[in-house]
Formats: C-alpha cells, structure tokens, sequence
C-alpha cells in the first residue's frame, strides 16, 4: 500500500459520508416518493455482482503463492462458499473455510 | 406481546439484538487484523469502523487500497457494495418515514443488515406498532452491536501484526467474502449473478485494479434481472 496517510484519511472519511448517504437516502430525503422498479430490481442483486469478481482473482492466482493456484487455498474457497450456502450462516462458512486452509496447508506441509 | 412504550420497543430490540454479537464480534475483530497486516494504523482501522460502519464494504476497500488502485475506483467498488443500503433504506419508509428528521438520521447512521432484517421481520409481524416505538426498537437491535464493532475493531488491529505470515491471513478476507456470498444465494437470479459476476471478474483480471469489478458488477447486475424476468423472482 502506497497511499499517504493524508490519502487514507481522505479514503475513510469520503467512503464514511458517501456510505451514510446510501443509508440516509430515501429515508431521510426522498421520502414516500416512489422509485423506479427497475432501480430496486438491479439493487437486489449488488452483493453477489460485486463480491465474487472481487474474490475470483484472489482465490485463482494468490499473492502469498507468487499467483500460482493453490490447492489448499481453493479448498477453503469452496468450502466457504458450500458451507454458507448450506447453513446460510456466515460464521460457521468462515470456520469451516478457516478449518479447510489450515488442514490444506499442513498436508503440504506448510505449517 | 406488543412493546407498549418506546422504552420497553428499545429493550425488545436489544433482546433481538444480542445473539448477532457472535457474527460482528469476530467479524470485526478479522477486519482489525486484516488492516494492521495491510499497514494501516490503530487509528485509521478504527476511523473505518466508526466513520463507515459497514463490513463488507471496509474489507472491499482494504483490498482495493492493497492494490494501490486509484481512489476512485477503491471509493466506487466500496460503495457499490453498500448500494444494497439504499434498498434497506427505501424499504424503511413505509415503516419510519413519518419519524422526526433526527431519528431517522441516527437509524440511517446504525442501518446495517443485522439491524435492517431484524427489525423488518417485528415490524411486519406487529404492525401494531408506534412509529416511535419502531425507531426505539430499530436503535435497541443497534445497541449491543456498535460498542462491539469499535473495541473489536481495536482489539484485531492491536494483535494484528503480532500473527506470522505462516497463518496465511492474506486469505481470511476471501474466505470472509465467500461466506457472506453463500448464504445470498436465495434464488437461481443470484446464483446467476454471482457466476456471472466470477467469470467477467476472472476475464477481465487485466484490467487497471478495480475497473473489471465495476464491469463484472454492472454485468451480474443486469444477468440477475434478465434471468428473474425469465423465472420470476422465487
């Protein structure tokens, strides 16, 4: 990271105010006023548009391995996401993606 | 039975409130941890979980900013992450929109997904309700959850870079995202979305950091509408 720590200020209080806003929206300014259907519809949809193309990279081409795909890695991803899936419960896909890398990195015996 | 007063709506909302410590304690402890090992100070961990108070949004930026990416692209992807708020926010009007300017200005403040379904859920199921009760109730669902954001916050950034590189922490933050993804997958739309959202990301890896994302996002976006309109949203 190579940002100033005036930059990183900056970052947290723009990303703190716009954050607000999103939140503070309708409820605060647009009132009863209807919105378009289409606006709503998209953003029902945000979260799973932005989250996986964010992930992808990073679970296919790791930093920590020099960007070679990384068994261990790949197998707490998907179990992650399985177990989320199953349990629809965030922290028991975390423990059991935590569980699966770190069984995965002693097998290869890198702990 | 229904609250009968404000106070007795905010001690309710606590009650619903509590159990949701054992997602945001640790969830924000992990977001503490991840700053420090990405170098950023004590304070600057906290400024996140005070200023932004959004999780997934403050490990999104994080990520963003281990990329050096330009800051507009770290503020765009963050916040479009947060673009789901607006729902939240929309769908509280009919429930809060005729509450005084200043309450509605500190829900909007504490509007996250625990306190934004909680909340949902017992205002459909008693209808009942004062508008003042509501938002009593809405900031009690807040109360044990927002102390606890901060000092874990605090706690995770302190131990942080005490933990060797041998735990490979570089990775809690995908599987983070991956498990808050899972649970999202409520209909074929998602789904859809979601691999639309990976395959678009993955192809357009070469990208200037952040700008794939914003075209992957804007692609998933439109896939889950397309295939909703198909199928109808289940």
């Amino acid at each position: 990271m190579n940002y100033t720590e005036a930059t990183i200020w900056w970052i947290i209080l723009a990303l703190g105010v716009g954050t607000y806003l999103i939140r503070f929206s309708f409820l605060g300014l647009i009132g009863d006023r209807p919105m378009p259907q289409i606006i709503l519809r998209l953003l029902r949809y945000t979260p799973v548009a932005v989250l996986p193309a964010m992930v992808a990279p990073l679970v296919v081409w790791p930093d920590a391995t020099g960007g070679q795909l990384d068994p261990a890695r790949l197998a707490a991803a998907l179990m992650a996401l399985v177990v989320g899936y199953w349990k629809r419960n965030v922290l028991w896909a975390i423990g059991a993606g935590a569980v699966t890398l770190y069984i995965g990195l002693y097998l290869t015996g890198r702990i | 039975m229904p609250p009968a007063t404000a106070k007795s709506a905010y001690l309710a909302g606590i009650r619903d409130g509590w159990p949701f410590i054992f997602v945001a304690g640790p969830f924000a402890m992990l977001f503490g941890v991840v700053a420090a090992e990405a170098g950023l100070t004590l304070a600057q961990a906290m400024g996140f979980s005070i200023v932004v108070i959004a999780g997934a949004a403050q490990f999104a930026a994080l990520q963003l900013m281990l990329d050096d990416a330009a800051i507009a692209l770290v503020l765009l992807a963050a916040l479009a992450v947060n673009l789901r708020m607006a729902m939240y926010s929309a769908a509280l009007v009919p429930f809060l929109g005729a509450a005084p300017l200043w309450q509605r200005a500190v829900v909007a403040y504490v509007n996250f997904d625990q306190t934004y379904m909680t909340a949902v859920a017992r205002y459909e199921a008693q209808p009942e309700m004062s508008v003042a009760e509501r938002a009593a109730f809405f900031v009690g669902v807040s109360t044990p959850l927002v102390p606890l954001w901060f000092g874990m916050t605090a706690v995770g950034a302190v131990v942080g870079t005490a933990i060797p590189p041998e735990y490979a922490l570089d990775f809690a933050l995908p599987i983070t995202f991956l498990a808050m993804v899972g649970p999202m997958l409520r209909t074929l739309a998602h789904v859809v979305a979601a691999v639309t959202s990976m395959i678009v990301g993955l192809a357009l890896v070469g990208l200037p950091s952040g700008t794939g994302l914003l075209i992957a996002a804007a692609c998933a976006m439109v896939a889950g509408v397309l295939v909703e309109d198909r199928v109808g949203p289940a």
